[in-house]
């Protein structure tokens, strides 16, 4: 039943956002103004670290973009005949699949512009796309919590930026170190430790997620 | 705030037996029998301060007198008393009885916290909000002390205040999760909503607190003791024979956490005198004036 459930508003997130296309096309201008911008200034980074990290930044503050209008875009009126009809279990969990899913595309549209304009050292392509992925759902897992959160707040955006940063920076510091080895083209031997903190912090904060996302949609 | 009288006594009574096993003659106690044996006569003094009447809340004042006796000899006694020498650590061990301690303190804060933020969102009693915020508050001072001994020890040890490690950067990174805590709280003035908000966000808090210090840090290499394959506390303390440095940081770590409990019980009954205030002013406030009531109201309009 929970598995249908979620299936279906799924498939009802993609159905929404492929009319309209709104949110999509928003973020990715933000996108690829951003690594044009970033572009302008480095032409073009050869110092792995610091092509490391402003990728991870432009990443960082789209996944942010796109995921803090997840919760806010339902009028009221759609949201209580959703509620109504749904378990809060399957909406807040269809809400991080849909989530992960456009964060990983955005991060591979992201870096397909990254290497197009500055430049692309990367050894380990399937490592550091698969360093990708993990981040996306990460990304979504923490932060479509805390949209619920601010979504029920007056100043959304810079209390979604607040609430989410402290808890993002733990992942990133590990998303940061393994795609640097990916970069580097470390064996997969090396780079387990990072795969089970990843997974760690990922499967926590999707299960906090699932508990106390009830307590929060009664509203 | 009775519940805290069983884990106290526990402590207690692991304090009173490591005490007496010292003074008895070429004895000591090591932590595990230490801990067993309080383990096993713990009821018994849970008995003894159920039938006495003793209780650990905000009005009672022994465990505050207790508080203070304990923090003043971990001073005295961990400033005076003789340490081991350890190489590069040398003096500087003795910051242990202050550095611990008040991280042990933020511990057990924040559980009290968590707990009554768990008795909220079941409740709905405004008084549990008001105990979780206060915790959460007082929580976060003891974390910044925390911090701050932490710096100053490592400047001495490692080089530098501060260092790219990952318990420190997890200690950072908890206080700033509960400082978000605290905006987020401000943001909302409607008092349910905040009480129920601020109570899934504290809860959400408090497990990746838990994972940031203690699961984390184990699994990457690190410089903080217990970390990343380094040796604990435990053994600083087995090379030397008698276990002196248990003598003064068990007390420093009953010490500071009783202290923590009652600068948190303060914060509560000011939450509470605020909150009674603004509920008074509210009531005073709305006086209607009804037209076909007693002649005493009609002149009073």
């Amino acid at each position: 039943m929970l598995l249908q459930e979620i299936r279906y508003l799924v498939r009802k997130e993609i159905q929404l956002e492929w009319r309209q296309k709104y949110a999509l096309s928003g973020v990715l201008v933000y996108v690829v103004s951003t690594v044009f911008v970033a572009y302008l200034s480095f032409r073009t980074i050869r110092d792995i670290p610091t092509w490391n990290a402003l990728f991870w930044i432009i990443l960082l503050f789209t996944a942010v973009n796109a995921i803090a209008k997840s919760f806010v875009q339902e009028s009221g009126g759609q949201r209580l005949y959703l509620y109504s009809l749904c378990s809060p279990e399957a909406i807040i969990l269809s809400k991080i699949i849909y989530n992960a899913m456009v964060v990983s595309l955005l991060a591979i549209i992201c870096l397909a512009a990254y290497v197009l304009f500055i430049g692309n050292p990367v050894e380990n392509m399937g490592m550091f796309l698969l360093c990708l992925v993990l981040g996306g759902t990460g990304f979504s897992s923490a932060l479509t919590l805390i949209s619920a959160i601010s979504a029920q707040t007056s100043n959304n955006a810079t209390l979604m930026a607040i609430l989410s940063f402290p808890i993002i920076l733990p992942m990133l510091i590990l998303l940061i170190a393994f795609s640097k080895n990916a970069i580097d083209g470390l064996a997969w031997a090396q780079n387990t430790k990072y795969l089970i903190g990843l997974g760690a912090i990922n499967g926590m904060v999707v299960v906090l997620s699932y508990l106390l996302f009830p307590y929060l949609w009664r509203d | 705030m009775n519940y805290v009288i069983y884990p106290a006594s526990i402590l207690l009574y692991f304090l009173l037996c490591y005490l007496v096993g010292k003074l008895a003659k070429n004895k000591a106690l090591g932590f595990d029998q230490g801990f067993l044996l309080s383990l096993c006569l713990s009821p018994l003094v849970g008995v003894i301060l159920a039938v006495t009447g003793a209780r650990i809340t905000a009005r009672t004042l022994w465990w505050k007198l207790v508080a203070i006796a304990l923090v003043v000899y971990a001073l005295v006694g961990g400033l005076l008393l003789p340490v081991p020498t350890l190489p590069i650590l040398n003096e500087t061990i003795r910051n242990l009885y202050f550095h611990v301690p008040m991280w042990f303190a933020m511990i057990g804060v924040f559980l009290i916290s968590v707990y009554y933020s768990i008795n909220y969102l079941s409740s709905g009693d405004i008084h549990h909000d008001m105990i979780a915020r206060a915790a959460v508050w007082t929580g976060m001072v003891l974390g910044a002390l925390g911090l701050i001994t932490g710096m100053v020890w490592a400047n001495f040890t490692w080089g530098a205040p501060w260092v790219n490690d990952p318990k420190l950067n997890g200690a950072a990174i908890s206080m700033l999760i509960y400082t978000a805590y605290l905006i987020l709280r401000e943001a909302l003035p409607e008092e349910s909503k905040r009480g129920q908000l601020s109570a899934v966000y504290n809860i959400f808090a408090f497990s990746l607190l838990i994972v940031f210090l203690f699961i984390l840090p184990r699994m990457y290499d690190s410089l903080h003791p217990g970390n990343g394959g380094n040796p604990a506390f435990s053994l600083y303390d087995n090379q030397d024979l008698d276990s002196s440095m248990r003598m003064v940081f068990y007390p420093a770590v009953i010490g500071w956490g009783l202290l923590g409990v009652w600068i948190m019980t303060l914060q509560v009954r000011l939450l509470r005198i605020q909150h009674k205030l603004r509920e008074d002013r509210l009531d005073a406030d709305t006086e209607y004036d009804f037209p076909a009531s007693s002649p005493a109201k009609e002149t009073h309009s």
